[in-house]
């Protein structure tokens, strides 16, 4: 039953998730937080970052594991299966269509109208990353209003860092976790 | 595509290439999404020459247009071409394999992890790090399509915003309704180009983009 609930969850992300990259994160964080107790929103935005960090899709990664925390081993093949039969099974028909009807103007605007949809998609599922990262803890050193001050300076470092240089997002990554690490340790 | 048939190499060696490759690929590329596309051409244009570039972009489109990881669906694409539906399966396993892996042994250690004082501090600053790359993204994005300067687009985008802000709507709904309009649209561009006015510049844009 359990496993069955994985690998439908996992299979509608997959099938619903169209974008690439982010785009999945909204569909995922509806059906392991909100849908079924499976993670909490802290341990959602703990999953965001390492998948930030390791490489492959993030579905697959959010599959395997949501999937070992919830069914071991057997869960994580389970939620990967499910997160992969949709693409596999739509990915050739598109295929074949594709190359039939490559110039078919209706396909081109239902993706057009997608497009914006997941842009949005993709900002509030980031609201909710960004609170996590947001919230002070108790006893933290540079607080106003509840907000982690640290966690707003890396932020806005980062950020303005990446529109600038446009550096390997990983480097961003590794660069706000030293900085940051360094300032909850010692300050 | 016909000349690889002619090939002296056995399927099963192709399978092994298309394995080793996508694992390759998988296990390097951090972040996901269309950065596999050009890692894909070097292997499978550049190196082995058993794609044109010309399909690996058709195949990048469709990836990009296929609900799920662009990485699954690109080599899925790819895995076919080169070596037909075992070439697809090989291909899956390489690119699902190298997540699996890491985020199996991740998992794993994840309580004891998560509760070193040094790893949770760490963490805590990567949080802001990956918020700070989300909303780069979204930035870059969501310009592209106020750019576009196209109304429907920009309304859809600040609809559905606000509604998985304030309403407890399934996101998939959203998706689909988005969907809707857009072929709604252009359908009734379509009906007034047939009726003889109104030439109008297509959606060219589509499916060329991350």
């Amino acid at each position: 039953m359990l496993y069955l609930q994985l690998f439908w969850s996992f299979f509608q992300i997959g099938l619903f998730s169209f974008g690439g990259g982010y785009a999945a994160m909204p569909l995922i964080e509806q059906q392991v937080i909100e849908l079924h107790p499976w993670l909490t929103t802290g341990e959602f935005t703990d999953l965001v970052t390492i998948s930030g960090m390791t490489p492959g899709p993030i579905a697959i990664n959010a599959a395997t594991f949501v999937g070992i925390r919830i069914g071991g081993i057997p869960g994580a093949l389970v939620a990967s299966f499910g997160c992969v039969l949709p693409s596999v099974c739509v990915v050739s028909l598109l295929a074949f269509f594709y190359f039939r009807y490559r110039e078919q103007r209706l396909m081109q605007a239902g993706l057009a109208g997608l497009r914006p949809a997941v842009v949005a998609l993709i900002a509030s599922a980031g609201v909710t990353v960004g609170q996590t990262a947001f919230t002070a803890e108790e006893g933290a050193f540079f607080t106003m209003f509840g907000i982690d001050g640290i966690a707003v300076v890396v932020f806005l470092l980062a950020f303005l860092l990446l529109r600038w240089k446009k550096p390997n997002p990983v480097l961003v990554m590794l660069g706000a976790g030293a900085l940051g690490g360094a300032a909850y340790l010692f300050l | 595509m016909t000349d690889w048939k002619a090939s002296t190499q056995g399927k099963g060696h192709r399978c092994w290439q298309v394995f080793l490759s996508t694992f390759y690929i998988s296990a390097f590329t951090f972040g996901g999404g269309f950065v596999i596309i050009p890692l894909m051409k070097k292997k499978f244009c550049d190196q082995f020459h058993w794609l044109e570039e010309q399909e690996m972009l058709d195949m990048a489109a469709i990836a990009q247009s296929s609900p799920g990881a662009v990485a699954v669906n690109a080599s899925v694409l790819a895995g076919y071409r080169i070596a037909g539906i075992p070439g697809a399966l090989t291909a899956i396993l390489g690119t699902v394999l190298p997540p699996l892996l890491i985020l199996s042994i991740i998992s794993l250690f994840y309580s004891a992890f998560r509760s070193n004082r040094v790893v949770a501090a760490v963490l805590k600053g990567m949080q802001a790090g990956i918020t700070a790359v989300i909303a780069d993204v979204v930035v870059s994005l969501g310009g592209d399509v106020v750019r576009s300067r196209q109304i429907l687009s920009v309304l859809l985008m600040a609809g559905a915003f606000a509604a998985t802000l304030f309403l407890p709507i399934n996101v998939i709904w959203i998706l689909l309704a988005c969907g809707a309009a857009g072929v709604l649209c252009g359908g009734i561009a379509l009906w007034k180009e047939t009726k003889g006015n109104f030439p109008r510049k297509q959606g060219k844009r589509d499916g060329k983009r991350q």
